[in-house]
């Protein structure tokens, strides 16, 4: 029998490794933003998981409105990466100091 | 029946770690791309068992049809080269793993606790054949979540606007029609008439 704790921690797992995917690729912002949309994945999961468990249908409704915000930030991210690269010709973290941050 | 579910959880369960890990790991941005399709994949399969049929089918349509489009899109359209942006990443990699490791234990400590435990969240009922999931979400949007359900649609309204706004730009080289004095040209701009002497014979 499959319990919660069994998507519970595959949410976990998935989420750590996307914190490791944004520590790994610090030189591509294409990755980082992927990291990124792996993490809301397994925020995802684990609301699916609560929902079908409490039964109760909010859970489902905040996923979706997860993803609707999920994908209006990949949109704008993107827009902004080719933005970036248009101005810089790199897309690499270390590179963009314009701001001497 | 019921065990046959848990493998079924386990196989995808172990698709889903590995194109994840693979998705960080991988040289090429267009092999992460795709890998992070399989990730996706799998992940609404792992919903189906959960019962969230609209948010699986939904999960396939948006982001592999549209998102990891999109995504493909870029990676192809910078043609960014491969090679310098693989450097730090043996340097970055102990550190990475041990927060990494970390952190994933502190969550199974916290979730394998007794709060979690199956005797507090009994496994539900498999649903009736005759509920509805799409049907019960769209209930709950409509009624409860109005209100919000209008805020997203306003939220995509300004992501559309906001990435076309920052991608669209005017090369000053372009040349560009004015139909406003295209319309009131006169025949004098156009048509000059020259006197000159016939030819003779």
């Amino acid at each position: 029998m499959i319990s919660l704790s069994h998507y519970l921690v595959l949410g976990a797992l998935l989420f750590c490794l996307s914190v490791v995917g944004i520590f790994l690729n610090r030189k591509n912002v294409i990755i980082l933003l992927m990291s990124i949309e792996l993490m809301l994945l397994a925020v995802n999961l684990n609301f699916v998981a609560f929902s079908h468990f409490l039964g109760d249908g909010a859970g489902q409704i905040f996923v979706f409105f997860i993803l609707t915000v999920a994908a209006a930030e990949a949109a704008i991210g993107l827009a902004i990466l080719v933005v970036l690269f248009r101005n810089r010709q790199t897309i690499n973290v270390a590179d963009l100091d314009e701001l001497k941050g | 029946m019921v065990n046959f579910e848990l493998f079924v959880f386990y196989v995808f369960a172990a698709i889903l770690v590995f194109s994840a890990s693979r998705v960080i790991t991988v040289r090429n941005p267009v092999f992460a791309a795709m890998f992070l399709v399989l990730t996706f994949f799998t992940c609404a399969g792992i919903w189906l068992l959960l019962e969230a049929e609209f948010l699986a089918i939904t999960l396939v349509l948006v982001y592999v049809g549209a998102v990891m489009v999109l995504f493909l899109f870029v990676v192809m359209m910078l043609d960014v080269n491969v090679e310098p942006g693989r450097e730090g990443f043996v340097s970055y990699l102990p550190v990475g793993l041990l927060v990494g490791a970390i952190m994933l234990i502190e969550m199974i400590f916290l979730i394998t606790q007794r709060y979690f435990k199956s005797e507090n969240f009994p496994p539900p009922a498999r649903a009736a054949e005759d509920v509805s999931n799409t049907k019960e979400l769209g209930r709950l949007l409509y009624s409860e979540y109005l209100f919000q359900f209008e805020i997203a649609a306003i939220i995509l309204l300004v992501a559309i606007v906001a990435a076309i706004a920052l991608t669209m730009r005017r090369r000053p080289d372009t040349k560009y029609q004015k139909p406003s004095e295209q319309i009131g040209v006169t025949k004098a701009e156009r048509l000059r008439v020259v006197q000159m002497p016939s030819e003779k014979r």
